[in-house]
């Protein structure tokens, strides 16, 4: 029924269209009027139309500016943000002038020089004067903006202070895991080599270390005994020898990632957190971010920072927060206002609900927060780990995603591989 | 000067046809001219104009209605919509609510379409192809062959392209810059199978179309000028489409490159993009690759390309103001060189796409600099486009107003990219709302716009006919009134934080406050793209049915008016015309006309260039 209606309507468009097309044809060959002959009362309409669009347009803008600037991002809670904010102010007033300056002049210059049939346009080929003010002046303008900027730039690229809290940001298909060192203040090494159900981080530990290559071992060995005794059809039989080819070649990664002892060890104080990540406020933090699949892209507007995160990369931004959460609660006069890690690079079905909350809080409640998180070897369950098949996650394509009732549950999956879906 | 001997030479060559062959040719080409040759497999340039324009209407209208498909989900979030089922089918709308997959495929395909099918191929292959023939004083391109080719290749592209869109697992889906892995993994997302496959074999045959036809441009506009014709006599849309070619014979080739290696690391087991990943319960082999690689790669292109689309609605909008101005382009030398500037700058800014990738930050300062340099002759444009206006006889057609349309738009758009070029600032607005309302206010509305007045104003030279006027009054008002409706809030909807490809902005509750912007833009990008039906139907209505056309209804100054209305092969029936002044002398003082075409011999005493 809703399609007839669509049809209905398009064809009844066309048709009315046409018809006065073809009424106003008439009418034009009546008169003898050409479509090439632009008649004064057009050229009239125009020029009054421009004028009546350039108030409507500035009233739009006035509009948007007076009922969105209250709903738009809160204060920049960082000390780089500050900054930001300043330079960003400077910059919307200058373009802004120059937006409302050149199209008023555009505008006035298309309301007033209408055609008339008396007036005799003036020949002014070009004026070297003046094109070489409309040269430098936007030069001048332009290296004061790029100066401000870069010295800015370079601040906030700048390398983070010895005594920074570091975190890391894990980004996959579609969640994020924060991860802080343990007492010994060095977070463990990690590689996409040793994900597991148990170990959703890839964290090289003695433990996770020999059980990766059991696993892997195991799985070569069983291959090859597949190969050796089994009949395969040819398909099956390529497609086990790639396999074994893999498996050797992680086999080979997996040994050369075996660190000291005392490396080895690193992992296993480090704090993993889901869906919430806390910072204390007035320390400088330095994030270090890794992604586990494809690219994505660490947003947290509030602070004005932002980061991509790359496989195969170690990518980082740093920043020191300056208001917490219950603080700016107060500031935006609600409540339930939340900071919040968005993803902001497209990275698949749900990377629109790709979301963590951070809380900003004083020093001591953070150090009162992390103390209560579990470590990662105190994460590990006792029992031997299940078998590497049954934790193998059903493919994260689409289809998972969409099944899902509420999409908040990847951000609140706990186990790493996404076995809750 | 080189130019001199250039011209002689190709004069000398257009005379040989003249005066020899080229009656005796038109006269034989008459006799064995079938449907096939003139309209399918034709090798005039006029007629792939033609071809390279329909092509692209349709493409147009194909990604205008994937945006309105978009807009409806964006607009009213899990509304359901009878006319997304009806369109889409109950896989990818189920029950009218647009699926998520699908709408990253719309986003994706409406980018790519509009990007390189309507703005690339639409507007440099139609006009490129109508007009440097006719307005240097050609008989045709410099190989017909080739030009024919490019026509078809193109259209084989938009034929894999549309094809990918009825795919079981639909087309590409990661966004029109495609970034591996999420393109290179089929695991990734269903649009990473088979309909990215079909978008590399696509674009790639695309490059080659815009290869062919690009060199063919540069070729002629250098080689085939008639005689007077200097390079300082150019109108300035041939000044911005032989820069366009060389910017597309520069860059072209190294997206091919980039998607070539994608291609490799898709199929062939390379990691030339991919590095350390897990995905889908699998450690994959891959590693040593960088997705970086293919992100410099791929903008090596694409900024270029943001050019590629923007200089020949540049130059179509110089000319048309100049035009209905009655007024010389004001500094037209200057014109030459800010397009030459644009040109070579857009080589070295690709980067400022890239600041937050974790590219170094140094490398990052370097292109804010270029980028910011860019802006200068950009600047300079426009103030001469407005110094134009001053005090001229500004004759209202549709196509001016399209053009003054355009350069409001390439100031507001511009404007914003100051921002944007200021690596400490796109830091917070980096793929947000906020890029997307300024490369739309450039793209979208400014590209467009000169595609519009292109239309408009070559219509009679391209079918003999005249579009209606006060259709194209309605189409012009309601668009830019539309236009600016849908993306002038998107600055807001950027600056409260909401990133780009975004399925459902009312799952956060700090996008609160902006949502009901996403109502309002859905109203006018509806609203927008219904009013192009007036625009189609002009076009084709007036195709058969316009009013003819006279010889010069725009009583304009370059060379295709002085060619016959009737299209002959050859573009003019007997000698070439000669040229002796400069294309812009409009309200010349002490002239009866208010107009003197390029081919009107100079008066004694009288200067021909300025």
């Amino acid at each position: 029924m809703s399609k007839l209606l669509i049809v209905v309507v398009l064809v009844l468009a066309v048709i009315a269209i046409a018809q006065l097309t073809r009424l106003y044809e008439l009418s034009r060959i009546h008169r003898g009027k050409k479509e090439e002959e632009i008649s004064l009362a057009n050229n009239k309409m125009n020029a009054w139309l421009w004028l009546i669009f350039m108030f409507a347009f500035y009233a739009f803008f006035a509009w948007l500016v007076i009922e969105y600037k209250d709903k738009l991002l809160p204060e920049a809670a960082s000390v780089h943000g500050k900054q930001i904010d300043v330079i960003l102010n400077w910059n919307f007033l200058l373009v802004t002038l120059i937006f409302f300056v050149t199209n008023t002049t555009l505008f006035v210059f298309c309301f007033k020089y209408f055609h008339r049939p008396d007036r005799k346009a003036l020949f002014y080929p070009h004026n070297n004067k003046l094109e070489f003010i409309w040269t430098i002046v936007p030069t001048v303008v332009l290296t004061g903006v790029i100066a401000w900027g870069l010295s800015s730039w370079n601040d906030i690229t700048d390398e983070a202070g010895k005594d920074a809290v570091v975190i890391e940001l894990y980004s996959r298909q579609f969640d994020w895991t924060a991860r802080y060192p343990g007492a010994d203040k060095e977070l463990g090494k990690a590689s996409f080599n040793f994900l597991s159900n148990t170990n959703g981080l890839g964290l090289i530990t003695e433990q996770s270390y020999s059980e990766k290559m059991a696993e892997v071992e195991k799985e070569i060995t069983d291959t090859e005994a597949k190969l050796a005794n089994d009949a395969m059809s040819d398909v099956n039989e390529e497609a086990a020898e790639v396999k074994l080819r893999r498996l050797k070649a992680q086999l080979l990664r997996i040994k050369s990632m075996k660190g000291s002892k005392e490396e080895l060890k690193w992992a296993e104080d480090d704090k993993i957190v889901k869906a919430e990540f806390h910072i204390p406020v007035g320390k400088e933090i330095k994030f270090l971010f890794r992604s586990q699949d494809v690219i994505h892209s660490a947003y947290m507007p509030h602070f004005r920072a932002q980061m991509n995160t790359v496989p195969g990369m170690s990518t980082t931004f740093r920043f020191t927060p300056t208001i917490t959460t219950a603080e700016m609660r107060n500031k935006v006069k609600d409540q339930s206002f939340n900071y919040i890690l968005l993803c902001n690079k497209i990275c698949g079905a749900a990377h629109y609900n790709m979301q963590m909350t951070i809380v900003v809080e004083s020093e001591a409640d953070y150090n009162k927060w992390l103390a209560g998180q579990k470590t990662f070897a105190e994460s590990l369950p006792t029992a031997t780990p299940e078998p590497i098949e049954a934790a193998r996650p059903a493919p994260e394509s689409a289809d998972s995603v969409r099944k899902q009732i509420n999409p908040q549950d990847t951000t609140t999956a706990i186990t790493a591989t996404n076995t809750s879906k | 000067m080189a130019a001199v001997d250039i011209h002689a030479e190709g004069h000398h060559h257009a005379h040989g046809h003249d005066d020899h062959g080229h009656h005796d040719d038109h006269g034989h080409h008459e006799h064995v001219e079938t449907f096939l040759t003139k309209y399918i497999f034709s090798q005039d340039h006029k007629m792939i104009g033609r071809q390279f324009l329909i092509t692209a209407v349709f493409m147009a209208v194909v990604a205008m209605m994937m945006s309105i498909f978009f807009r409806l989900q964006l607009g009213w979030p899990g509304e359901k919509f009878a006319i997304l089922n009806t369109f889409l089918g109950d896989k990818w709308a189920p029950e009218g609510i647009l699926d998520k997959n699908m709408y990253l495929a719309l986003v994706t395909m409406h980018g790519t379409i509009m990007v390189f099918f309507v703005l690339t191929g639409g507007l440099s292959g139609t006009f490129s192809n109508l007009l440097i023939p006719l307005q240097i004083g050609a008989r045709d391109m410099a190989s017909g062959f080739l030009n024919m080719l490019s026509y078809w290749l193109f259209f084989l592209s938009t034929v894999i392209i549309l094809a990918s869109l009825f795919l079981e697992g639909g087309p590409a889906s990661g966004g029109w810059t495609v970034y591996p892995p999420l393109s290179a993994l089929p695991q990734a997302m269903p649009g990473s199978g088979m309909g990215m496959t079909l978008w590399l074999v696509g674009m790639a045959i695309f490059v080659a179309s815009s290869l062919l036809g690009s060199l063919n441009y540069i070729v002629t506009v250098l080689n085939l000028r008639t005689k007077g014709m200097k390079m300082t006599r150019l109108p300035l849309t041939i000044w911005a489409f032989l820069v366009t070619a060389i910017l597309g014979v520069l860059s072209f080739p190294v997206l091919f490159s980039g998607l070539l290696l994608l291609i490799m690391d898709r199929g062939f087991g390379t990691a030339f993009y991919l590095s350390d990943i897990f995905i889908g319960g699998e450690a994959l082999d891959a590693t040593g690759g960088s997705p970086i690689l293919y992100q410099h790669l791929f903008w090596f292109l694409g900024h270029p390309e943001v050019y590629i689309v923007m200089l020949p609605a540049l130059g179509i909008t110089s000319e048309i103001i100049a035009t209905n101005s009655r007024k010389p382009i004001f500094g037209y030398r200057a014109m030459i060189g800010s397009i030459l500037a644009i040109g070579f700058l857009s080589f070295i800014v690709w980067g400022h796409h890239m600041f937050v990738t974790g590219m170094n930050p140094f490398l990052g300062s370097v292109f804010v600099f270029t980028t910011l340099l860019i802006a200068i002759p950009s600047a300079v444009k426009a103030f001469n486009y407005i110094g134009t206006i001053w005090k001229g006889n500004v004759v209202y057609t549709p196509a001016m107003l399209f053009s003054i349309g355009l350069v409001s738009s390439f100031i507001t758009g511009g404007v914003t990219g100051i921002i944007l070029a200021d690596s400490t600032l796109d830091i917070n607005v980096h793929d947000t709302y906020f890029v997307v309302a300024h490369f739309h206010i450039v793209m979208g509305l400014s590209a467009i716009f000169g595609m519009f007045a292109g239309v408009y104003h070559w219509f009679p030279r391209m079918f003999g006919r005249m579009m209606n006027t006060k259709l194209g009054y309605a189409h012009f008002w309601i668009t830019i009134v539309c236009a600016y409706g849908v993306f002038f809030p998107m600055h807001f909807v950027g600056l409260a934080g909401a990133p780009r490809r975004y399925y459902d902005y009312s799952e956060f509750p700090m996008f609160d406050g902006v949502v009901d912007l996403n109502t309002l833009i859905s109203i006018f990008a509806i609203i927008g793209g219904f009013a192009q039906l007036f625009f189609l139907f002009n076009f084709f209505y007036s195709i058969f049915r316009g009013q003819r056309s006279p010889q010069n209804p725009w009583a304009s100054n370059t060379l295709e008016w002085t060619a016959p209305v009737e299209h002959v092969h050859g573009n003019w029936p007997g000698a070439l015309p000669e040229v002796h002044r400069w294309p812009y002398d409009y309200s010349k003082p002490g002239k009866d006309t208010d107009f003197i075409p390029q081919n009107v011999p100079l008066e004694e005493g009288e200067v021909g260039d300025h």
